[in-house]
């Protein structure tokens, strides 16, 4: 099934036991994509996430489930019940050898069993353990509960974003667990830095609304260096006109809409002159914006009433083009703007074409090879790369606990019928 | 900030999805130095408010201070070739990382490209964050990251179906890139410990970015399916959305997963006649507009926080939803504590930020406010890179050290 070389990986010599939910995900899929041997260690019968859609053919099946296959590749899986002593004693002896825990527990939940952090460290001190939640290990939200939206409103996310007078939004698809877990994987990957030259392994708290306070970055400082409050504005920036001039971002288009702002500075003058080139090459160019001396435009000292009488005729020039055509001249006009794409258009991007970004792994089960997002990045030593579809429940129970801890087929089978795993 | 100790790491990048790697290496005790000129001041200091008391200045930088706390500042003139390219060598050949975000083929025609860099330097680990990527029919193509959100498809996302959509605050996705490049720089140094190799990394902030849509591009694919925007509704939950409270636009968001928390949410209510309609997962589903109205006219009567821990308490999910002015009195925050407030010679008081994941035996900054333009000059060049004073005031004079 894997399609290149594992051993090629960058963390290929590293174990990883992954026990997170959708919180964590992504941290245990990038260090598989780095080659570092992933465990997902599911309870019995499978992680709840596997009931997400959307769904391979729209097939509600725990081992169809997309959100699943997304973020659960280049990683091995097992099935432990940990609220069973057996199942807890496993778990202790898989720790012993791993380079990696990262788990997503309720804080303090694991050390009720007596295999958290404190306990399995002893035995292995070199152990990096990631802890994955919401709000941290400590402080008053520590046992809160927090889905997507929580993690985005707590964190100021949607008081950013929507129309000013309707409710804050959310991105529809969840955005928090994907930010949450990709930072986890900065902080363990620290954490091992430290430990290779030390010896010294520890615990990584990782919080998902102190994550999301990047996602947003530097809205607050306004506030805290001159107390001015950013809020939603819908689909307009703000904050760039010491009039209080806002201007338009997203355009309707001929089938959907283009992302350009009238900006300042350099790259905004290159743009807007390059426009209007544009504009006047299809003779809808008014003359009053052909006059305009860009490079005495300021944007900061603008005016509303200037910004409007500007985005009139191109809002009338933009509802003739195509996202697609507006693509190709931005690029070749070298104007900043791009379309507002939708999964469909990420597709036909010729850019990921020719840097064979899309990847296909086999499905065996499926009978079918299907397309991935891949690496996230290129390395010139060493590789980054998707080598294995998701696992199916239980798929590597055989390999890693007779193969690797040495039970026997009949030990396996007796942990089975009392649904150990 | 103990865990990054002894790595050199330098920079000649600007704005966020650079500089904010550096800083999550920074807030771990690497040496990180930012490198710019006084010809072209980092962007974040030259033309991106805020600034303090909104007046313009190159040290007045809120932004250009929260992404570069704990770290040395030179200047270096690159467009005084030879000496400027001759001295940026000496500098890649001291350091074990280099940072750079320029438009791709920018330092390939400075001469200093990877290859060249490495000449001196076999280990070195050079990352390369761009737009789209250094290679490809579109990799020259410059952009913001507030833009490159919605060719990444994030914005198209964002919004009420049928409408717009809508803005997510500043450059989105270069943040997301400032994951995957430390990640890929800790994963090289580590590779580098074990094999003696250097690196060249290529990570595009497009490609980082999908990764988050994964789920998504794969519904596409198999089943033809385009994700919408759908504002804040969600196939697995209902009530989910940010529902109004007590005070001037404020809300608190709260999700119901299912029936259980459904049920505790109604006794949280105490029992209003209206939700016996609503019992069931299908019901809440069909009848969401009035389920949102509803619930709404019931949070009305609460302060946001009291809201929160109400149903918390109830077990119930719910969250403020955070202005601007309330992230650095939040208590979950200030009890961690995420905000380190340090004294700026321009700024006055300024809250720089802790990493997102505390390592707890070797805990991060920040511990240094950001530097002003050009501060180490002297330190930088003379102690470490090691120039004699007569270089060194040479370099100056000549406006290479500009």
């Amino acid at each position: 099934m894997a399609v290149g070389d594992k051993n090629q990986g960058l963390l290929s010599p590293f174990r990883v036991l992954d026990l997170t939910d959708e919180l964590g995900f992504l941290c245990g899929k990038i260090l598989g994509d780095l080659g570092a041997d992933v465990i997902k260690i599911e309870r019995p019968g499978g992680d709840p996430a596997r009931r997400f859609g959307p769904f391979y053919k729209d097939q509600r099946d725990p081992e169809k489930s997309l959100y699943w296959f997304g973020f659960n590749n280049n990683k091995r899986g097992v099935t432990l019940d940990l609220e069973k002593k057996e199942g807890q004693d496993l778990f202790a002896k898989l720790a012993a050898k791993a380079d990696f825990v990262i788990e997503s527990f309720t804080p303090g939940w694991l050390d009720k069993f007596n295999i958290g952090y404190g306990a399995l460290s002893k035995n292995n001190p070199k152990l990096v353990w990631t802890s994955i939640t919401p709000f941290g290990q400590t402080g008053p939200y520590a046992k809160f509960s927090a889905s997507d939206i929580e993690i985005m409103a707590l964190a100021g996310c949607m008081s950013l974003t929507g129309d000013p007078d309707r409710p804050p939004l959310r991105v529809t698809f969840p955005q928090s667990y994907s930010w949450t877990g990709s930072y986890a994987a900065v902080g363990a990957l620290t954490a091992h830095y430290h430990q290779q030259l030390t010896g010294e392994g520890q615990q990584v708290d990782v919080s998902a609304q102190a994550t999301l306070l990047w996602a947003f970055s530097h809205a607050h400082v306004f506030w805290d260096l001159n107390r001015h409050m950013e809020k939603r504005a819908g689909s307009f920036m703000t904050g760039r006109s010491i009039t209080g001039a806002k201007m338009r971002v997203f355009w309707p288009c001929k089938d959907g809409y283009l992302n350009f702002i009238i900006y300042g500075g350099e790259a905004g003058r290159r743009t807007n002159q390059a426009l209007v080139e544009w504009m006047d090459s299809k003779g809808v160019a008014p003359d009053f914006l052909k006059q305009k001396d860009w490079k005495t435009f300021d944007i900061a000292k603008v005016t509303q009433e200037e910004i409007d009488r500007m985005e009139a005729p191109i809002a009338e020039f933009f509802k003739g083009v195509t996202k697609a055509e507006f693509f190709k001249e931005v690029v070749k006009r070298e104007m900043l703007g791009y379309p507002v794409a939708s999964v469909k258009e990420i597709f036909e991007d010729p850019q990921h074409a020719a840097r064979e970004f899309w990847r296909e792994l086999e499905h065996p089960e499926l009978g079918v090879k299907i397309t991935y997002p891949g690496p996230f990045a290129r390395f010139t030593n060493g590789a980054c790369d998707l080598w294995r579809r998701a696992p199916l429940i239980g798929e590597h129970n055989e390999e890693v606990y007779c193969g690797e801890l040495g039970l026997s087929k009949s030990e396996l089978g007796r942990l089975r019928r009392e649904k150990i795993i | 900030m103990d865990a990054l100790k002894g790595i050199k790491v330098i920079e000649f990048a600007a704005f966020a999805a650079g500089p904010v790697v550096g800083k999550h290496l920074a807030d771990h005790g690497a040496t990180v130095v930012h490198i710019e000129s006084k010809v072209r001041p980092d962007g974040f200091r030259a033309h991106y408010p805020p600034y303090k008391d909104n007046v313009h200045g190159l040290n007045r930088s809120g932004l250009y201070a929260l992404c570069n706390n704990d770290k040395l500042d030179i200047t270096l003139n690159l467009k005084k070739a030879p000496a400027g390219t001759e001295l940026a060598k000496k500098i890649a050949a001291w350091a074990d990382v280099v940072i750079e975000n320029f438009s791709p083929g920018t330092m390939g025609r400075l001469g200093l490209g990877y290859e060249e860099l490495s000449k001196a330097n076999p280990g070195l680990i050079m990352l390369s964050s761009s737009n789209l990527g250094q290679s490809g029919p579109h990799a020259h193509h410059a952009g913001f990251g507030s833009q490159l959100s919605s060719l990444a498809g994030f914005t198209h996302l964002t919004g009420y179906p049928g409408g717009s959509p809508q803005i997510l605050y500043g450059p989105y996705i270069d943040y997301i890139a400032v994951a995957y490049g430390a990640v890929a720089i800790l994963a090289a140094l580590d590779y580098r410990r074990r094999t003696g190799k250097g690196n060249y990394i290529d990570a595009a902030q497009y490609e980082t970015g999908l990764q988050y849509l994964a789920p998504i591009l794969l519904d596409y694919k198999i089943n033809g399916r385009v994700a919408e925007r759908n504002a804040n509704r969600n196939p697995h939950a209902a009530p989910h959305g940010a529902y109004p409270c007590k005070g001037d636009d404020r809300w608190c968001a709260i999700s119901v997963s299912n029936d259980y928390e459904w049920q505790a949410l109604v006794k949280a209510m105490k029992n209003p006649s209206w939700a016996k309609k609503f019992a069931t997962f299908e019901a809440r589903k069909v009848n969401e507009d009035e389920l949102d109205l509803l619930v709404g006219e019931w949070t009305r009567g609460f302060e946001p926080r009291e809201l929160m821990e109400t149903l918390q308490k109830a077990g119930v999910k719910a969250g403020v939803v955070n202005r601007m002015c309330d992230v650095y009195e939040d208590p979950q925050l200030k009890q961690r504590p995420q905000w380190v407030e340090l004294e700026h010679p321009e700024i006055g008081k300024m809250h720089y930020q802790r990493p997102p994941f505390l390592l707890t035996k070797t805990p991060p900054g920040p511990a240094k406010r950001d530097p002003l333009l050009a501060e180490h000059n002297e330190y930088f060049y003379c102690e470490l890179l090691g120039l004699s004073e007569e270089e060194y005031k040479k370099l100056v004079d000549e406006q290479v050290i500009y």
